[in-house]
């Protein structure tokens, strides 16, 4: 929310929440480098439940620090990856991805980018083809000939 | 002064109308008299709005507190500037604002336009016209910013802290600079529809009106970046927050239509999607003005609530952009089509740019607002946020970037793919080379991030290639490679300018997202700490206090190998008593294109405070390319086909002539 703030400077300034800037804290860090960089990697792809596009390792918010520590939990614990996204996901719906599943329901939001590139250089290359196809035929030999005698007459 | 500007206002509102209806009479009627009105009513209208603009302005400056919307927004506290800026830190005044920018470009137009064909320019005005009713009679009914109070209170709620900043000053401005510029190429192109045909003034005005308004948006979304990331207190610089892309949308397919203007100026060919693209681009302009001021972004319900400001809104972007579509529908079929041009061309190249900028932008799009649309039709919430866009949208970029330095090596009409290839031979090793050392050289360098670096390097080199090919090196001598270079047209060296200015925004980019590091802990007074070979040394808090607020300023100290002290860094927590609210400032130390950056946490019970380092390694850069691009822009708006504009041009000096016919 305090980014929406910054970049339209001008509308949100009323719904403004409290500010102290601080994600990650010093005492959530896990002592294994290899597991903690693996939490924040999907700290990322968790967004924050009360706030507005930010995900868990940007934000303050207390519940953001409770799922935070929840996946560090997990992963001690010794879960892949897709297991802890599985496990959050399970309690807190599909809402918490920031990154949405591939799904009947958000094929259009997956499929769209390839779609329309694909159409669209469909329909280019056709749009050219065929206007290259109305150019003007070449002249034939005989009416370059007659072409070079109209033009030398001149002279 | 307050109720002059709110009259001033109103008879703004009543003059745009007669500006949306009388030139376009005129027009239609072929009554000369009736196009004329349209010049002189646009820019008394632009006066009266100014004046409005002023009134509020000095409302803001004096503190009048019998006003609503300084009340809500001001302090009598609060230095001169954020006064100033504060007139448009809120929606009211920003709107103004926006109509401001948009009657002066209308403006521009009618005092410049005088070689315009009087139907065009009566029918532009129209459109411009038609535009600035809609918001006047938005501001006026929905969010007039002259309402006053009464009994006035004593002292303001002041402007939410985060706005208090330089950034205020210098991101809203350019940023509706570039918004709203884009309304004149939509004008010119609804003109166009309406007279039914494309001639070659609008060919050749489309083309530096977008390039302004380009400009101006490139530098508003940079600055808007580089404020959040300094402001924001943990260095992030671009989020894929829907406000963000509300004015990432138009840059697009701004940028396309940049591209696309140029083949339609050359060679005539594109003009139908040109047009399109103009509509298209202002849409987005609109789309993200909708977006952002009806709440909808909070939620379908939120927009629900309070429903007024959003629908007025909404309904203006039906209007316009519905309008204009169907316009278009309807007239596009009888314009002439263009040029021919074989794939493999300047031409084809263009419209390559423009196939990936435009699916870039409808991804964007998409994304966006697919949230709302599952929410409004099954009532299921879902999230897109970063990680989806960095996947999609890099990969549309990727092979877009990468094919940027072949374009301008290609030849209008038919071009060799090879020849080109083999010029950009000495590139390409460079960047591989870039590649290799990255791998070799750099700690914990990923073969994506060494890719990444070289396709930066390629980018500029590639760029460098094609001014450094059009001097003649290798075969010509020194004196008249400088005269060739001296005889390039400005926008050749627009081109290459903007095209490094990207390859430098993308090294900054990969440098920052591959080799940050971070370090977070909780550091006592006299506390060292090491970060990238950097070692800092913590002095400890020291209250300070502000003209309207308190702060602890946390002071640093950056120790070279011998302990000496080489540098401070301050990095602080504020708080705004006004309005009960805490900010952090962080400390930044540039060094060469990187970055320390420093931000405070809370403090503990033991005696130390929470510290956040990073080292942002080429971090400038993203910023200092959005910069270079956008003087790439101006030094192409300063291209003399552009200034002069006029379609007589007799006597030509030799060189430019050779040189315009390469390029």
């Amino acid at each position: 929310m305090r980014r929406a703030l910054i970049l339209c400077a001008v509308l949100i300034c009323s719904l403004l929440g409290g500010l102290s800037a601080h994600a990650v804290q010093p005492d959530e860090v896990l002592q294994d480098p290899a597991l903690e960089h693996r939490a924040r990697e999907l700290s990322a792809e968790l967004r924050c439940m009360v706030c507005q596009n930010q995900s868990i390792d940007e934000s303050d918010a207390d519940l953001a620090r409770d799922l935070r520590v929840l996946v560090r939990e997990r992963l001690v614990a010794g879960d892949s990856d897709t297991q802890v996204l599985d496990y959050v996901v399970s309690r807190y719906g599909e809402f918490v991805l920031l990154k949405p599943r591939l799904s009947l329901r958000n094929a259009f939001l997956w499929g769209a980018p390839l779609v329309l590139l694909l159409l669209g250089g469909g329909f280019m290359a056709y749009a050219i083809r065929t206007k290259r196809r109305d150019e003007v035929p070449a002249l034939t030999k005989d009416e370059s000939k007659a072409l070079e005698t109209i033009l030398r007459r001149d002279d | 002064m307050v109720e002059t500007g709110h009259f001033a206002l109103i008879l703004a509102f009543s003059l745009a109308l007669v500006q949306s209806v009388v030139p376009l009479f005129g027009a239609r009627t072929g009554n000369e008299r009736l196009m004329a009105v349209g010049g002189p009513v646009t820019v008394t209208g632009f006066a009266l709005t100014a004046l409005a603009f002023a009134a509020l302005t000095m409302a803001y400056v004096q503190s009048d507190f019998s006003v609503l919307n300084v009340w809500e927004n001001s302090h009598s506290l609060k230095p001169m500037l954020f006064k100033i800026t504060g007139t448009w830190g809120n929606h009211e005044g920003s709107m103004l604002l926006w109509v401001l920018i948009l009657t002066f470009f209308g403006a521009l137009v009618a005092v410049f336009g005088g070689n315009l064909p009087a139907t065009l320019r009566a029918n532009v005005l129209a459109v411009q016209g038609w535009i600035g009713a809609a918001f006047l009679l938005f501001i006026l009914t929905t969010s007039n910013p002259f309402t006053r109070l009464a009994p006035a209170p004593i002292e303001g709620r002041d402007l939410n802290p985060i706005l208090q900043d330089i950034g205020l000053a210098v991101h809203p401005p350019l940023l509706y600079l570039g918004y709203v510029g884009f309304s004149v190429c939509f004008s010119f192109a609804v003109a166009a529809l309406i007279e039914g045909r494309i001639d070659a003034a609008w060919a050749r005005w489309v083309r530096p009106w977008t390039l302004a308004a380009w400009v101006f948006l490139t530098g508003g979304i940079a600055m808007g970046s580089y404020w959040a990331y300094y402001e924001l207190g943990w260095g992030g610089f671009w989020f894929w927050d829907p406000v963000e892309n509300a004015s990432f949308m138009p840059w697009l397919a701004g940028t396309a239509l940049l591209h696309s203007a140029i083949v339609m100026e050359k060679r005539s060919a594109l003009k139908i999607w040109t047009l399109l693209l103009a509509i298209l681009t202002f849409s987005f302009s609109l789309l993200g003005t909708f977006l952002v001021r009806s709440g909808v972004l909070t939620s379908v319900h939120a927009f629900a609530t309070d429903p007024s400001r959003g629908v007025f809104i909404l309904g203006i972007l039906m209007l316009f952009i519905g309008g204009s579509l169907a316009l278009f529908a309807l007239r596009a079929g009888n314009l002439a089509a263009g040029g021919i041009f074989q794939p493999i061309s300047r031409e084809g190249a263009l419209v390559l740019n423009n196939l990936f900028l435009t699916t870039a932008a409808a991804t964007v799009l998409i994304g966006t607002l697919y949230p709302l649309v599952i929410e409004a039709l099954s009532g299921d919430k879902i999230s897109v946020g970063a990680p989806f866009f960095n996947l999609t949208f890099g990969s549309l970029m990727v092979p877009l970037l990468a094919l940027v330095p072949f374009g301008p090596l290609l030849a209008w009409k038919r071009g060799d793919i090879h020849a080109a290839a083999q010029r950009l031979m000495a590139a390409f090793a460079v960047a591989l080379l870039a590649v290799l050392s990255t791998l070799l050289f750099i700690d914990g360098a990923t073969v994506l991030a060494a890719l990444g670096i070289g396709l930066g390097v390629w980018m500029i080199l590639g760029a460098l290639t094609d001014i450094v090919l059009k001097s003649g090196l290798g075969a010509a001598s020194g004196k008249v490679m400088l005269s060739r270079l001296r005889g390039l047209p400005r926008s050749v060296y627009g081109t290459a300018l903007a095209h490094m200015g990207l390859g430098l925004s993308v090294l900054g980019i990969v440098g920052v997202v591959s080799f940050e590091t971070e370090n977070i802990l909780t550091m006592r007074p006299g506390q060292t700490v090491e970060l990238s070979g950097h070692t800092l040394r913590f002095d400890g808090l020291h209250p300070v206090q502000g003209p309207n607020f308190t702060e602890d300023q946390g002071r640093f100290e950056l120790l070279d190998d011998d302990q000496k002290v080489i540098a401070e860094i301050v990095s602080s927590k504020r708080f705004y008593p006004a309005r009960q609210m805490p900010t952090t400032e962080a400390g930044i130390k540039t060094m060469g294109l990187s970055q320390l950056y420093v931000s405070l946490g809370d403090e503990t019970a033991d005696g130390g405070v929470v510290v956040r380092l990073w080292w942002k390694p080429l971090v400038i850069l993203i910023w200092f390319g959005g910069l270079v691009m956008m003087a790439a822009g101006a030094i192409s708006l300063s291209d003399r086909r552009l200034r002069v504009g006029a379609p007589s041009r007799r006597a030509k000096p030799l060189a430019g002539k050779v040189s315009q016919s390469q390029s």
